[in-house]
Parts: C-alpha cells; structure tokens; sequence
C-alpha cells in the first residue's frame, strides 16, 4: 500500500516544509527555554565545584554568601583553620556591581580572594590563559565572559586593575561573570566609603564628647582608624583533609564558632531550590504556555490541511477506503509536521544558543524527552483533523 | 437475470418524519444486465441523486429490494455488513467532475483501489497501466491529475472505476464538463468497456448528446421511474457524423 500522507506531503512539499519551519523555530525556543534553565542550575553548581570548598563558613543564620549578605570578622579563619580535619581556610568576598571595562560598564561578581595558587579555596580551578593572581594589589583574573583581554585595564571602584589571568565558566548564579581580586582591594571595594564619606564620618566623630575626650590622647585617632579598616569577610571557604566527614565538621564549626556552616550539598539546595526557583517555576510557566501554543498550531495547521482535501476525503471514503486508512494518514502528516519542527528547533535552538547572555545548556535527555512530547503534542493535535474527517460523508462526492 | 448485473424492486427513499417527511424515491423498480449501459434520466429534484445514493450503498433506502447478480444487498435493510468493502469491490463511480486524488499520480490513482483491497503494489499498478493502455492515457500514467486536459482525467476517472473490474458502474452527468466530441468520447469508452468487462452501467445524464447512445433509458419523475426503448445509437458514429 502506498503512503498517502507521505504523498500528499511530496506533493505540496515546500508549503509543509515553510509550515514545518515555522513551528521548528517556536518549538527551538522551546528547547532554549529548558536549556536556559538547565545553564542556571549548571551555573550553580559550577560556582559550588569551582569554588573549591567542602564547607562555606558564613554569619549565624544567614543563607551566605551567594544568597544572603553575609559578614564575618577576617580573623575568623584563624580559629577555624585549627580545627580537627580542616585543611586550608580562606577567607572571601563576594559583590555583584558595574565594573568599567574598555569604556562601557560589565555586570560583574567581584571575587575576593586570598593571592595564592590553584587548589586555594577560592581560586578559579583553572585558567585559559595568563596566570593567577600573585601581587598583593590592583590584578585580577577575569572569566572571558567579561570580554577582558589579557594586560586589559578593569576599573572596580576608584582603583584599576590589570588583568593578569583569564578563566572560563565562571559565572554568580545570576550568570554575571567572575572577576577574581586580592582580598584585600575587594575589602575595600566592599566595605570603604568614599572620600567624602570617610571626611563627614570623622567630623561627626570628632564632635562627639565620647570619643573626642580633651583628657583622652588618641582616643579619636584610635577610634577613626578603626573606622576606616575594613576587617569583615563575606565567607570563611574550607578544604577538609581525607577522611573527614564534611557534616561532622560543620557541626564541630557550628558548635564551637556559633557560625553558620553549610556543606556542598546545602549550599547546592541554597542555590537551585532557593535561589533560581523563581526562574525556574518561570521558566517552567514559559515551557507549558509554549506546549500548548505548540499543540494548537499544530491541530490548526492539520485540521487546515485536512478541511482542504475535504472533497478527496469523501471520494477515498466513497470508493471503500477505511477509516483507519484515513485517520493514519492524518495522523502521519502530524507526527511527520512535528518530526520536520523538532529537527528544525533542534539545529535552530543549537545554532543561537551560543548567542545567549546566559549559558544555555542543551541536554541529550532534553532533546530525547522534548522529541516525546512533540510527538505526543502531534499525535493528540491530530485527533480534531481525524475526527473531522472521519464525519465526512461519502455522499458529499456523488453531490446533488 | 442471472450472474451480476443490479435489479432493484420497489426501491424507496424517505427523508424527514411527520410534518417534513418527503419522499425522495416512492417505489423504484430497475434492471440493468450485465455489459449493459442505460440511461436515467429526470429533472432536476426528481430523486436522480438520491437513487444514484441508494445504488452506490452511500445511503440507506426506507423500503425495497436491492441485488447485486445474485447477491442481495438490500431487503428492507442492509444484508452486508461491510458496505465500504461493497463500494470498493462491486461499485465503481464517475463522477460529474473526475475527483482524482491531487497528491497522487494517474497511475497510483487508478491502482489505488487494488491496494486498498489488498493487492500488492507492483500488480496493481500493472493492472492499472492495462487499463490506461486501453483508455489511451497510459502515455500520461506519471503525470499528476492537474497535469491533465478535462477528456484525460475523465478517462482516467473511467480506469479507475473499472479497476477492480466491478459488476457495477454508477456514472453522475460524466460528461456534463466536456464538448460534444469528448462526450461521446467517453460515452464510446464506456460502452466497449462495459462490453469488455461484462459491467452494467447507469449513467445519470441531461445531456442531448449521448441520449441516442442508450438502449434503455429510465425516466424517473416525483420519485417514480419508467422505463422506455431508447435509440441505441453508436457514440463512434455519432462522433463521425458531429465532426462531419
């Protein structure tokens, strides 16, 4: 027996193929919206990996340091370092601001971290080119994502940094990029105020009878200094030595600092339960309106297709073609539509999706179950084409 | 009458109930042997239509007696379950309008019926092609129908109803499109063909033409039909003496 809806579909080959397309391109944005989501949880959990901590060490009863403000004293890491089965602690920064760069602002987390080498907590695990940062000032490590260049001039603040080292997929779960910095310059970038500032702040120390006592010397200096140092972190990250239980420590840390701690896999329910699940439930809003608008296409464009070959219909049902005859090859058409827009949104969402501001993370089983459901979408789409072509009267073709 | 051929016995038809019940065919006797073509005639309204509905088991008649050669097909209800496969296998039909399907080609739309029926693709496109070599299209079998003057798709509209060498063959105004010349035209085929084949054919017609081609003509008025002796005259003559 020969295809009737393979022929049907030779015959009119270029309109099916237009039809095809355009439903490839929703069903590719489609495909991008998962990958977008997908990139959100992936950012994640790289930022976790690359961070390079067993356990983040932040201020009592905050969700920090990537969800929440969080503070700490910068000495803190002293007394956790010494505890059974830490290995190395360092403290961190993290803040998301403008930075300028080669005359236009980048959206950017500026990372603090102690200088040091690979494997310090902290640190970008790996670097594409250039190396890490060495100086105790004024460098900085930038992700690619920010479009630095190595020997590139990144202004943070006041003060401007030279970009020494360039590293890749590293990026805050808000997708901006990394731009790694001595602890010491994102303290200040941080916590300083400016000139200004710092002068109204002294002026309003010095007239307080408190701290400006005529028979205290130093006082005031004493306490202006304080004032203008930056002694706070926003995270204490922590490497465990082999063979210690990550959640033993925690709660050693917890009990003996009275300090929030948090274990990667905390830290990962923090970051994709707490902190994207707005924009995944969204993003997850987004793929079911798509579906349906997909699934309504889809039974128009059959349902159109079949109303035009109405008269055909009639004349198939009236020489003695069966009705299953006919139901499949509309049904063949959709699932044939659905196969031509699932390739075409295929090649379409791989082909833009580097062109994201966000990464865009296409998986396999995405693909696999995204192919399911058009094909699912398709076969259901059909079932008002097929009905009404099933309720064509075979009369229709004698007339009269 | 014996072997195939249609005999219908008091046919009748009734659409509506109560206030809007009329009655289409009201007691319609017919006969058509086999290799045999007549002629139904009427006005328009007259239950042309519906009775050509009846003959083709497209609709169900309220009364009345249908045969198929020796089959029964219709006794007061339909006595075969499958009517499709009654269609397809006992009834070809050419229509006012050939109908061919667009999307295939003048030979896949002729084998199309075999197929349908079973017959592998090969053999009924063979059987196809035989039957377009004798209806003199074979020359356009893989041209597609919107590739073909209004004459060829008739004649391809004809290979298809004869494909499956049905005992029956129900033709509404077949050559209603066509001049004079390609009306007796395919008048002519018709009638070799039902001589060749052993088909009865029932044309329905208003056409002045091909009214002296026909043997037997049933008139049917407010539902009734009458039959009466017609000319019988050969459409090959009949083209000769138009063109002449």
């Amino acid at each position: 027996m020969i295809s009737l809806a393979g022929r049907d579909i030779l015959h009119g080959w270029v309109r099916f193929l237009m039809t095809g397309f355009g439903l490839g391109l929703l069903i590719g944005v489609t495909l991008s919206m998962a990958g977008i989501y997908r990139g959100m949880v992936d950012d994640a959990n790289v930022l976790i990996d690359n961070s390079g901590a067993d356990l983040w060490v932040v201020q009592q009863g905050t969700l920090g340091p990537y969800a929440e403000p969080s503070s700490l004293y910068e000495d803190t890491y002293r007394s956790i370092i010494g505890m059974a089965g830490v290995a190395r602690a360092a403290n961190v920064t993290y803040l998301t601001m403008q930075v300028r760069h080669g005359g236009g602002d980048v959206r950017a987390m500026v990372v603090g971290v102690v200088p040091g080498g690979p494997g310090e907590p902290g640190q970008p695990g790996f670097l594409i080119a250039g190396r890490h940062l060495t100086g105790g000032h004024y460098e900085v490590v930038a992700d690619v994502k920010a479009g630095c260049a190595l020997g590139d001039t990144v202004i943070i603040r006041r003060n401007r940094f030279r970009v020494v080292g360039l590293t890749r997929r590293m990026v805050s779960s808000g997708g901006d990029p990394m731009l790694f910095i001595p602890l010491k310059d994102a303290q200040e970038a941080q916590f300083l105020k400016d000139n200004d500032m710092l002068l109204q702040q002294r002026r309003r120390t010095a007239q307080n009878p408190g701290f400006n006592r005529p028979n205290v010397p130093g006082l005031l200096d004493a306490i202006i200094a304080s004032q203008t140092t930056s002694v706070y972190v926003n995270a204490v990250l922590v490497q465990l030595k082999p063979g210690y239980v990550p959640e033993a420590v925690e709660k050693d840390i917890q009990r003996w600092q009275r300090l929030q701690v948090y274990t990667r896999s905390q830290m990962r329910t923090i970051l994709v339960d707490k902190l994207i699940a707005t924009s995944a439930k969204q993003i997850g809003m987004f793929l079911v309106i798509l579906s349906i608008v997909s699934a309504a296409i889809v039974a128009f464009i059959i349902y159109t297709m079949t109303m035009a070959k109405i008269r055909e219909i009639a004349v198939l049902k009236l020489i003695g073609t069966r009705n299953r005859v006919i139901a499949s090859m509309i049904l063949q058409q959709a699932v044939g539509l659905g196969a031509i827009g699932f390739v075409v949104g295929k090649i379409a969402a791989t082909l833009w999706s580097p062109f994201f501001p966000r990464y865009v993370l296409l998986e396999p089983g995405d693909a696999i179950r995204g192919f399911i459901i058009v094909m699912v979408i398709s076969v259901l789409a059909s079932i008002l084409a097929i009905t009404a072509a099933l309720k064509v009267d075979p009369a229709e073709a004698i007339g009269g | 009458m014996s072997g195939n051929g249609i005999v219908i016995e008091g046919l009748q038809k009734r659409y509506g109930s109560g206030d809007t019940l009329v009655d289409a065919l009201k007691g319609v006797d017919m006969q058509v042997a086999p290799a045999e073509v007549v002629g139904l005639v009427g006005p328009s309204g007259s239950g042309k239509s519906t009775l050509l509905k009846c003959l083709g088991a497209v609709i169900e008649p309220s009364a009345g007696l249908m045969r198929l050669g020796e089959k029964i097909i219709y006794d007061g209800g339909w006595k075969i379950r499958d009517l499709r496969a009654l269609r397809r296998d006992n009834i070809g039909f050419v229509f006012q309008a050939p109908y061919l399907i667009p999307f295939l080609d003048v030979v896949d739309n002729v084998a199309l019926l075999p197929m349908l029926a079973g017959e592998r693709n090969g053999a009924a496109r063979k059987r196809a092609m035989e039957l377009l070599e004798a209806l003199d299209v074979a020359h356009r079998a893989k041209a597609m129908p919107a590739q073909l003057s209004g004459g060829e798709q008739q004649r391809v509209a004809i290979a298809r109803a004869l494909v499956n060498h049905p005992p029956v063959i129900l033709a509404d105004e077949p050559t209603a499109p066509l001049d004079s010349q390609r009306a007796l035209a395919v008048i002519a085929i018709l009638n070799d063909m039902a001589r060749q084949y052993e088909t009865a054919i029932i044309i329905v017609t208003h056409d002045e033409k091909i009214i002296p081609t026909f043997k037997r003509i049933y008139h049917i008025r407010d539902g009734r039909t009458h039959e009466e002796a017609g000319e019988g005259k050969s459409p090959h003559e009949l083209i000769k003496t138009d063109k002449a």
